[in-house]
């Protein structure tokens, strides 16, 4: 009886797998065949595309509210799927800036190395990065508040109880409690935390790109 | 030293931007390219750069191919209409750059970039950065930076035409005498009269629709120049030349539609 089970299992599974992929693929040929234009229905292969390439704006609108609980579950040391959850909120504004930064260098100095026979790798690490850096820490300067507002709402997710909670679930135990006071002070905190952070953003800049970057020089002559 | 035999550039949009083109850049000599806008200078200097390629003709650097010119040890260097400096590193950094890319020792690079700064009249300026320069001081840098791999060639695109005209006199003061003390050869591309006849030993005298060259007007003055030269009515005379030159070639492509 068992193989028959066995095989009624993995019947259950790949069938409908089979009907799936069925669908897709001659969704994919009738698009090909007949020629469908793009804005009337995309082709899979079209979908799967511009999945592969935006994956960071995926990242970007999915709501942290709604992915931390999966992310929780996924991972099991608390203090590790709150760093992740944080991170995710975080990343964005940093990918997209420095990629921005890196695509923004000086068309004459890109020629300036060409001339000078550099590789890739030089014009990378001489060229591109530096140029990148002040939007690098733009972006390091938007993420260290999104990163704050990232933990906190995990946190209110996860219900870390114990020792080792947090200040955002001390602010939601506070509520139930109407320990309003014990709230405030949590509050506080959290907020010193971030312009902590934020002060720390803006020291990294200032020591990267105080010598030479109008944003760090300000008005001077 | 570089031989232009028939090249053209006819860019992938289809406009004409020069005419095959016959010109033999000599060993030692000041050439400068001049011309109304849109007659193809810059592009010229581009395909002597190897910047960009012909579509048709062929161009010989030292008579071989631009691929065998870093293995016969020969170099070109390019100064740009602007500084193009990298403003987060100091003077002495950017001036080094080249040698940086070449992978020169910074042991024995140190004393090549201090020369090109003297030579260049800016000794005290190494370790300053690029913001805290003049117009000019930048553009004097920008030279620092191309003489200091002691280039066979060096080209130069409209390299003072954002200065003022006493600075920019002064450059070409600067850059006229140390064309000659060095033995350099420089194709330079203006739109000044006066730089033009200034500096060169031969202005060639280029035309619009499609780029191509028009006359070729050799300055037959003895070197070194200077301001003596500038007040000279042989000075005047060869403005005077060029300049009717100039007008007859832009009257020649008046717009017709």
């Amino acid at each position: 009886m068992r193989p028959l089970a066995q095989s009624e299992t993995a019947l259950s599974i790949v069938a409908p797998l089979a009907v799936g992929v069925a669908v897709v693929l001659i969704w994919e040929l009738a698009c090909r065949i007949a020629n469908i234009p793009v804005f009337l229905l995309p082709k899979p292969s079209d979908i799967a595309g511009k999945l592969a390439n935006d994956w960071p704006d995926l990242l970007q609108v999915t709501p942290i509210v709604a992915i931390a609980p999966l992310i929780i579950i996924l991972v099991k040391n608390t203090q590790v799927a709150l760093t992740v959850c944080a991170t995710v909120v975080a990343i964005f504004p940093i990918i997209s800036n420095t990629t921005l930064g890196l695509r923004s260098v000086d068309p004459g100095l890109i020629n300036l190395f060409r001339m000078n026979r550099a590789s890739r790798w030089q014009t990378l690490w001489r060229l591109r990065i530096p140029s990148a850096l002040p939007y690098f820490f733009g972006g390091l300067r938007i993420s260290s508040g999104l990163a704050l507002i990232g933990s906190v709402v995990a946190e209110f997710v996860a219900g870390t109880g114990g020792r080792s909670a947090g200040l955002a679930y001390e602010i939601l135990q506070s509520g139930f409690q109407l320990d309003i006071p014990r709230m405030f002070a949590a509050l506080l905190l959290i907020t010193l935390a971030g312009v902590a952070l934020f002060a720390a953003m803006m020291g990294l800049s200032r020591l990267a790109l105080g010598q030479w970057h109008e944003s760090e020089i300000g008005v001077e002559t | 030293m570089v031989e232009i035999l028939s090249a053209e550039k006819i860019f992938p949009n289809g406009t004409r931007a020069l005419a095959p083109i016959e010109l033999t850049v000599a060993g030692g000599e000041f050439l400068t390219l001049i011309g109304p806008s849109g007659c193809g200078k810059s592009t010229l200097l581009k395909l002597i750069a190897n910047l960009i390629e012909p579509s048709d003709g062929r161009i010989f650097w030292w008579s071989g191919e631009f691929r065998k010119v870093a293995a016969s040890g020969r170099s070109l260097a390019f100064v740009f209409q602007d500084p193009t400096l990298m403003p987060w590193a100091r003077v002495e950094a950017n001036v080094r750059l080249p040698l940086d890319l070449a992978g020169v020792a910074k042991a024995d690079s140190r004393g090549r970039v201090l020369q090109a700064l003297a030579r260049v009249g800016l000794e005290g300026f190494a370790r300053d950065y690029p913001r805290q320069l003049s117009g000019g001081m930048k553009m004097r840098v920008s030279i620092a930076r191309s003489l200091v791999t002691e280039p066979d060639l060096l080209l130069m695109d409209e390299p003072f035409g954002a200065l003022d005209e006493f600075t920019r006199n002064r450059l070409d003061g600067d850059l006229v005498r140390l064309w000659w003390e060095r033995r350099l050869t420089i194709v330079f591309v203006t739109h000044s009269i006066y730089e033009a006849v200034f500096l060169s030993t031969r202005v060639v005298v280029m035309g619009a629709q499609p780029g191509r060259i028009c006359k070729v007007m050799p300055i037959d003055e003895p070197h070194p120049r200077g301001e003596a030269f500038r007040n000279s009515p042989r000075f005047a005379e060869y403005c005077r030349a060029l300049s009717a030159t100039l007008a007859e070639v832009s009257q020649a492509v008046t717009p017709t539609r």
